[in-house]
């Protein structure tokens, strides 16, 4: 399932860094965490990452780690200047009122559907 | 093959929005000469890492990269206060990251772990008052994690 098709099938915002290249990756794994050096030391590749945290930081670790993109959950909020470094390097990032569990839950089911 | 790319950076110690610049740089570079994907993923892990230690603990530092066919040296250079006691910076868990630090997802106590995981050799040489300098080294093709 790619990136795209994941925020249209669960209903999420695109924050930014969506372009036509970025929003067509496939998400590959799911991830979740807030804690940035854990989720870089076991986050894999293609990985949709679950989270609330929205800073810069989040950003390089997303992009460190080759994640497929970041989830912002139950609304939680993109710094501008994260946002800025989302669109420069083409990192999606997506936006949910919900709460991680669930969506974690329903994307699964989504993507062993397919 | 003896040709090697040097690349150096500053990283500054009281910005922690542009740490992680070296790092995405040396991915950068690696990922243009065709380096070995694992090898690229795990020296961007173990230099972020020590970006963050240098901007957190040290008020910033320098970081050295010298790039081989076969395996990529780092050195982090700062002029921090030292560590204390190296053995127990190295236990996954045990952090002395102050709070404003912790509230932006690092302070976990995963640094030093996490470099020593990614990198097949690490070695740290620390002084109080003077500060620490951390040697790493990543081969090419050849996991250690």
């Amino acid at each position: 399932m790619t990136v795209s098709e994941a925020a249209k099938a669960l209903n999420m915002k695109i924050l930014a860094g969506g372009d036509k290249t970025s929003l067509s990756r496939d998400i590959r794994h799911i991830y979740t965490g807030d804690l940035l050096s854990w989720v870089m030391a076991k986050a894999s590749e293609g990985d949709a990452w679950f989270t609330v945290m929205g800073n810069i930081n989040a950003l390089a670790v997303a992009s460190l780690a080759d994640c497929a993109c970041i989830i912002l959950v139950e609304n939680a909020v993109l710094d501008a200047n994260a946002k800025e470094k989302a669109d420069s390097i083409s990192m999606p990032v997506l936006q949910t009122g919900r709460r991680a569990a669930e969506m974690i839950i329903e994307l699964d089911t989504l993507m062993k559907t397919e | 093959m003896s040709s090697s790319i040097s690349l150096h950076f500053d990283v500054s110690g009281d910005d922690f929005t542009r740490a992680g610049e070296a790092s995405t740089q040396v991915k950068k570079t690696l990922k243009k000469i065709g380096y070995d994907s694992d090898a690229i993923r795990r020296v961007a892990i173990a230099m972020y890492e020590g970006e963050i230690n240098m901007v957190i603990h040290a008020g910033g530092g320098t970081a050295d990269v010298e790039i081989y066919p076969d395996r990529v040296d780092i050195v982090l250079t700062d002029e921090g206060p030292g560590i204390e006691d190296v053995e127990k910076a190295m236990t996954a868990g045990f952090s002395t990251a102050p709070d404003n630090v912790r509230s932006l997802g690092f302070g976990a106590g995963m640094g030093l772990p996490n470099i020593e995981k990614y990198t097949d050799s690490m070695r740290i040489e620390t002084e109080i008052g003077v500060g620490t300098k951390m040697f790493l080294s990543v081969n090419a093709g050849g996991s250690n994690s």
